[in-house]
């Protein structure tokens, strides 16, 4: 699947967007955040514990409780402030 | 039901031309322009002047969550046209960033609705702003204050 990271997060990962393939057992968004901390230090920082950012799973709003199955693209923000 | 994401411009005259032209059963238009502020007074004591901006967004998703959020308009107010237009990209202070307008047969009915598009663009559609300020580059933080004004319209 594909991530993709908006505004400061994507500074701190240090990419906008990435391919991933993640194992089996990680079937949520918040599974798939505890997965990715460990692919790089940047990683680790944007998605921290207790980090205030959101998720997106095929680009409507999800919740970290979220199913990722069958997901083609998963992003992570910052809350939004537009306007 | 219009809704659009651009980098350029827009003029306020001919997008409420369009949007009224040949219904006459709207009897008033209320209208919000968003403009970029020259100086941001943060929280607390620390004041930033900002220069520009540049203003980051989800393309596709972020057009869904504008159309999801006009639906919902439409589904509790009583109106007959509504245009949302949100600029992306570069701006410099005293540009225009957003425009909202809202046609109804009732005025109340199209400040309600005006609002409301407002509240909610801002907490529910993916835009992201990065300030220019003299001490740099600073993205801006989410305001409680608009998350409780997009709270208002919370159903109970």
């Amino acid at each position: 699947m594909k991530v993709r990271y908006f505004a400061w997060m994507k500074r701190t990962v240090g990419v906008a967007e990435e391919e991933v393939t993640p194992p089996a057992e990680v079937t949520t968004v918040g599974e798939l955040v505890a997965w990715l901390r460990h692919r790089s230090p940047g990683h680790a920082e944007a998605l921290a514990d207790g980090a205030a950012f959101g998720a997106a799973v095929d680009k409507r709003t999800a919740t970290f409780g979220a199913k990722l199955a069958g997901a083609q693209e998963v992003a992570f923000f910052p809350p939004f402030t537009g306007g | 039901m219009t809704v659009r994401v651009q980098e350029a411009d827009f003029d306020v005259g001919v997008e409420l031309e369009q949007l009224t032209a040949g219904n006459k059963r709207i009897g008033g238009l209320a209208v919000f322009v968003g403009l970029v502020r020259e100086v941001h007074v943060r929280e607390g004591y620390h004041r930033d002047r900002v220069d520009a901006m540049t203003l980051e967004h989800y393309p596709g998703m972020t057009e869904q969550a504008l159309v999801e959020i006009e639906a919902e308009a439409h589904r509790r107010w009583p109106l007959e046209a509504t245009l949302m237009v949100h600029r992306y990209g570069r701006l410099e202070a005293g540009d225009r960033i957003v425009l909202v307008a809202v046609g109804s047969p009732h005025r109340e009915a199209a400040f309600e609705a005006c609002e409301f598009l407002v509240d909610w663009l801002k907490t529910k559609a993916p835009f992201w702003k990065l300030e220019e300020t003299p001490a740099g580059e600073k993205w801006v933080g989410a305001h409680a204050g608009d998350d409780r004004s997009a709270a208002r319209w919370d159903k109970k």
